[in-house]
């Protein structure tokens, strides 16, 4: 039996992962959880310079869910390959920066300066951000913009490069097709999808940003349809997530076409999940008598 | 820092609304007064961990002492328990009070308010097996009615000031209300309890220039630095974000009052 996968020539001992944000740079769990026998870590977010983020309450519970709008805080890229990078070269895993930027010279810039890092074996790039330079809109809302960036990125980029899909569009497919036709090597979805909570009894929005972006179970069904539509309109390996809890939630992404899957909130809910999955996964291969993870990814 | 399921030994009701539990737990061997814990009752609607401060700490047992206030599903839960249930448990978390600064202080003034009150226990103790004498607790509550939890407490270890909203017990109002009335300046203040009473404190103790240490709350979604959910504004640039912006699950909860905008 074999979890190993391969996506763009970069070899994963099994298929499971954090998603960018919910994890530090593995770091903050790495007394909890035995970052070796996981197939990646993907580092939270990080920028050319530091970002601020947003006011607080950034955070909010929802049913089986939360809202977040960290806004992006980070403490920029110079700081964030001194330490952060340093720190995972201590652990067997793969390394998957997350970039993120208000700008395409933004992105560039972080892009360029991970270059000669040893230790990265993918790019992950979030186009979630707001444009500066378009009023705020998100870069991956738009299929001209995404292409824009994809295009700048991948010049830049020496590793391979997964762009990673915003729910929030009319199609989730033509956006995945936009990416794959502008060179990216790899599509990841789905980022949050925009929420809002209101305090009734304060009258008032319960994140100081008043929107924020939903993940968890609750949006589990809407990612492993997006996933779904993806993987179909491209060629190009995608990596699913969105809500995944159990195996038994990771084996549905695959089946729906994703070659690896990422776990977001509910790291904060129980540290062993991703262990869990890893488990959960070989224990189902197993009973089904699957030998190769391949067998059944994509095959709906 | 450990994740595991801590096992209630022990469930009392401190007054209307007020629980607290002894839970044999691994995370009572490092833990320090200050420090706290997420507790998951394991609901599939309510994921997120509730965070509540460590009482008190009793290293032999291996357990460890929460008290709280239902203030909502989690608390609400968590006061269903029973000796025997489990609990998910992940902690200690944060950094906890500072006792270090408290050699040589003559005049110790511990202030909690409320469900402030707590985690102030631990830390008397703490000050007093290392020595510190004159430690005066100033603890404010809604009424004499409504529950004076923990302040019987307190009294084995130190002099306690009652303050009351209705004055239906000690001073009538605040904890910086009972301060200013005992007429003694404090060289050192450690304070927990509602934002209004914590602001309160730093403006008094920035007037005198006297230290304070206070112990911040927020909405937190992984209590061990992770998400950056968070965070509260500094005065400097804080060494792990590059912002003027700490976390206070992590380099907190408890900060020097000037260090933080409150
Ligand atoms: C470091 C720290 C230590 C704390 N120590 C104690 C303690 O010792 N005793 C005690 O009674 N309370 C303490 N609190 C407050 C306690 O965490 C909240 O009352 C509790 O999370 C409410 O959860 P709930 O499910 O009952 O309420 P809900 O309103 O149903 O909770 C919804 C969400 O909001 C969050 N939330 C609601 N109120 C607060 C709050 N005041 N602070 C942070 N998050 C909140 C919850 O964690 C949850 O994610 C502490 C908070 C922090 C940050
Ligand atoms: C607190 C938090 C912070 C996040 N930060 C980032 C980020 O920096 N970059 C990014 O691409 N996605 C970020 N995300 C989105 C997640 O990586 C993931 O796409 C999303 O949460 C859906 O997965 P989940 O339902 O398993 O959480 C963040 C999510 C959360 C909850
Ligand atoms: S609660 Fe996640 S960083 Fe503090």
């Amino acid at each position: 039996m074999n979890t190993a996968v391969e996506i763009c020539g970069v070899k994963f001992k099994n298929p499971v992962m954090n998603a960018s944000g919910t994890f530090g740079s593995g770091m903050e769990y790495s007394e909890l959880v035995d970052l070796n026998r996981l197939g990646a870590i993907v580092t939270k977010g990080v920028a050319k310079v530091p970002w601020e983020g947003n006011p607080t309450p950034r955070v909010a519970e929802t049913s089986s869910g939360m809202l977040n709008a960290i806004g992006l805080q980070n403490p920029g890229i110079d700081v964030f390959i001194e330490r952060d990078l340093e720190f995972l070269k201590n652990y067997d895993t793969n390394v998957i920066v997350n970039v993120c930027g208000h700008s395409v010279e933004e992105y560039v810039e972080a892009v360029e300066r991970l270059a000669d890092c040893g230790n990265v074996s993918m790019l992950e790039i979030n186009v979630s951000c707001p444009n500066v330079h378009e009023g705020g809109i998100a870069f991956g809302t738009d299929p001209r913009a995404l292409e824009e960036i994809t295009k700048a990125v991948k010049k830049a980029a020496r590793q391979p490069v997964i762009m990673k899909l915003s729910p929030n569009v009319t199609s989730i497919a033509e956006m995945a097709k936009a990416a794959e036709a502008a060179g990216a090597d790899a599509v990841s979805l789905i980022n949050t999808i925009t929420g809002m909570k209101i305090d009734i009894y304060k009258r008032s929005f319960l994140l100081a940003n008043r929107t924020g972006g939903l993940s968890g179970p609750a949006i589990k069904p809407v990612a492993v349809r997006m996933v779904y539509e993806a993987a179909h309109a491209v060629k190009i390996p995608v990596i699913g997530m969105g809500g995944i809890a159990t195996a038994e939630d990771a084996i549905e992404f695959i089946m729906a076409g994703a070659s690896a899957v990422a776990v977001g909130m509910m790291n904060f809910h129980d540290p062993r999940t991703m262990l869990k999955l890893i488990e959960g996964i070989e224990r189902f291969m197993e009973e089904q008598g699957i030998d190769d993870l391949s067998e059944i990814t994509g095959i709906l | 820092m450990i994740s595991e399921k801590a096992v209630v030994i022990e469930k009392e009701q401190l007054a209307e609304g007020i629980y607290g539990v002894w839970l044999k737990t691994a995370a009572a061997a490092e833990a320090r007064p200050g420090q706290f814990v997420m507790l998951n009752t394991g609901s599939e609607a309510h994921l997120l961990g509730r965070p509540i401060s460590i009482c008190d700490i009793d290293r032999e047992g291996g357990s460890l002492r929460l008290v709280w206030r239902v203030a909502g599903y989690g608390t609400g839960e968590m006061s269903r328990l029973e000796s025997g249930d489990g609990i998910d448990i992940i902690g200690p978390l944060g950094n906890g009070f500072d006792i270090s600064v408290a050699k040589g202080a003559e005049n110790i003034a511990v202030m909690g308010g409320g469900i402030g009150a707590p985690p102030l226990l631990g830390l008397v103790r703490a000050l007093h097996e290392g020595g510190a004498e004159n430690v005066d607790v100033y603890l404010g509550y809604r009424s004499a009615a409504a529950g004076l939890f923990l302040a019987g407490e307190f009294k084995e270890f130190a002099a306690v000031h009652i303050a009351t909203d209705d004055g239906s017990e000690g001073t009538h109002g605040t904890v910086i209300d009972a301060l200013r009335s005992g007429g003694k300046q404090p060289e050192l203040i450690y304070a927990c309890g509602p934002m209004p009473m914590l602001k309160g404190i730093k403006q008094y103790a920035e007037e005198r220039l006297i230290p304070a240490y206070i112990s911040l709350e927020e909405r937190m979604a992984c209590g061990v630095g992770a998400c950056l959910g968070c965070v509260v504004k500094t005065r400097f640039k804080d060494g792990h974000s590059q912002v003027e912006n700490a976390r206070i699950c992590t380099e907190g909860p408890i900060f020097a009052a000037k260090d933080v905008d409150i």
